[in-house]
């Protein structure tokens, strides 16, 4: 093991330039999948707050005895995917109203009844705020003897379910095309190192070398590089989100173990690139 | 030790490089391997340390039978094989010191033992006190001397030397020749392809010519026949 960290180390001595260039290139590369990343990283939280605010209204027939308004109360949040059912008496509903809309005051001052109707308001957990969870709960609502009209912005909800669904279909295919051209760009630079290092080989092989013995240290230093332009990538990302957060807009940086799989990623690139193409070096001499 | 028996070799562009060629050397000789640039002296070592598949025929090298030599075999064939070239093939960044003790530390060698082993051969070929220099700091004749420590170190039951003094000026000829004798002396087999036919006739060892990739003349089955024919 010694000797082949010896090895590895001796790679980035020998070829100083060679390497930190290839570092560059594979920080560049992973820079790229960062950016996009924070991007996707970003959209993704803004919908995800939007969609915090899908909410089902469930209005009362007046009169409804409290008992029967608890006990549903009860029974909504014990649905899989309720995060809190709020019961909204008539009286509360005035004087939000009241609060609310400032314009119509002296209106709502004057009224000798109170004509809203109270409400069960219901909001639904992460992952359950599409059209179809939203809908079945609605449907659930209907149910209820007491209710008598269920609301929720369907047409906003729907749209919604699309925009995460492009969202997520487009983080997908371009996340991987800047992966796919990650790959190759890492590929192609850990492959100048081990042409580079072509004659070496050869009288490794002659001195009676197994290839195991040879490509041992180029693996050792193909995750290093990979996992160095990993944390350079981090380290450019978190900059540019300094400098957008500075000058452009609020964003999110990458969470610890979104970071940790750049450079995760970083490391297997260059881990497997050196295996692919020490292993396509060896099979030709 | 090295057999050879009806070995033909042919390249997918150069034709045929080996035709029908057989021979037989036994342990601690010393044999020249000669004929024209082209004749298959090459082709030939590199069968031997299976560089080279045969195309046909049968190439056994100290236990090896080549033909059915697996991939992962390879390298244990070479360990017992000392390789030197007329180019010297040395690791440049490494000093004369580094690039023999390289030669143990891919064969898994006891690393305590390493030192004084590289100490030991680097004595024997003279250049016990460049030891620290590296190659382009050393002459050719130099060069070609920590080549040969390094063939030496593992041991080997033979050496293999293709055109060793190629690239050498004749001072440094006649060194490098006189070390390899030595070296025979101690009992390792010596395969030298050269085609420096002065230094063929310096000494009296067994002379194996090719011509055109076909084996024309073995000294020691031809003397054999010429003693024979004349009573």
């Amino acid at each position: 093991m010694r000797l082949v960290l010896r090895e590895a180390l001796l790679i980035f001595r020998r070829a100083p330039l060679l390497s930190a260039l290839s570092v560059t290139t594979i920080a560049f590369s992973l820079f790229a999948v960062g950016l996009f990343g924070l991007v996707a990283v970003n959209l993704q939280q803004a919908l995800r707050q939007v969609a915090e605010r899908v909410e089902i209204v469930a209005y009362l027939l007046p009169g409804t005895p409290i008992e029967s308004i608890t006990l549903a109360q009860k029974d909504i949040e014990a649905f899989p995917e309720v995060a809190s059912a709020t019961y909204v008496s008539e009286d509360r509903a005035l004087a939000r109203a009241r609060a609310e809309l400032v314009e119509f005051r002296d209106v709502l001052q004057e009224l000798e009844r109170n004509p809203l109707p109270g409400s069960i308001e219901v909001k639904l957990k992460a992952g359950f705020r599409d059209a179809e969870h939203v809908n079945e709960v609605a449907d659930r609502l209907r149910g209820f003897g007491f209710v008598d009209d269920v609301r929720f912005g369907r047409d906003w909800v729907e749209k919604l379910d699309r925009l995460q669904q492009i969202a997520a279909a487009v983080g997908l295919v371009v996340g991987a095309a800047f992966a796919a051209v990650a790959v190759i760009i890492i590929g192609t630079t850990i492959r100048m190192a081990v042409l580079q290092r072509s004659r070496e080989i050869a009288i490794m092989r002659l001195v009676g070398a197994t290839d195991g013995f040879i490509r041992r240290p180029f693996l050792l230093q193909g995750a290093i590089k990979g996992m160095l332009g990993g944390l350079v990538a981090i380290g450019l990302s978190y900059g540019a989100y300094v400098l957008i957060n500075r000058w452009l807009i609020q964003a999110a940086f990458f969470t610890r173990e979104q970071a940790g799989t750049v450079v995760i990623f970083g490391t297997l690139i260059g881990l497997f690139g050196s295996a692919a193409s020490v292993g396509r070096h060896l099979r030709r001499v | 030790m090295i057999k050879l028996t009806n070995v033909f070799k042919a390249f997918p562009k150069g034709g045929l490089a080996l035709k029908d060629v057989s021979f037989h050397i036994a342990k601690g000789e010393f044999v020249f391997l000669t004929g024209h640039s082209g004749a298959g002296k090459s082709t030939v070592l590199k069968l031997v340390y299976a560089d080279e598949p045969p195309t046909s025929g049968e190439v056994r090298v100290s236990g090896f039978n080549l033909s059915e030599l697996r991939r992962k075999d390879i390298p244990m064939l070479r360990r017992r094989l000392g390789i030197v070239f007329q180019d010297f093939r040395l690791l440049e960044d490494r000093t004369a010191e580094e690039n023999v003790a390289f030669a143990l530390e891919v064969t898994a060698a006891r690393r305590a033992t390493i030192p004084a082993r590289v100490m030991r051969v680097l004595t024997q070929v003279g250049l016990a006190a460049k030891a620290q220099a590296y190659p382009r700091e050393l002459s050719g004749g130099e060069q070609q001397r920590v080549a040969i420590a390094r063939a030496l170190v593992n041991e080997p039951t033979v050496l293999l030397a293709d055109e060793p003094t190629g690239n050498l000026d004749e001072r440094a000829t006649r060194g490098v020749f006189q070390l390899l004798r030595d070296i025979n002396a101690s009992g390792t087999a010596v395969v030298m392809a050269t085609h420096d036919l002065d230094l063929v006739r310096q000494a009296p060892y067994r002379v194996i010519e090719l011509q055109e990739g076909a084996l024309v003349y073995d000294s020691a089955v031809d003397e054999l026949r010429d003693q024979a024919a004349s009573p």
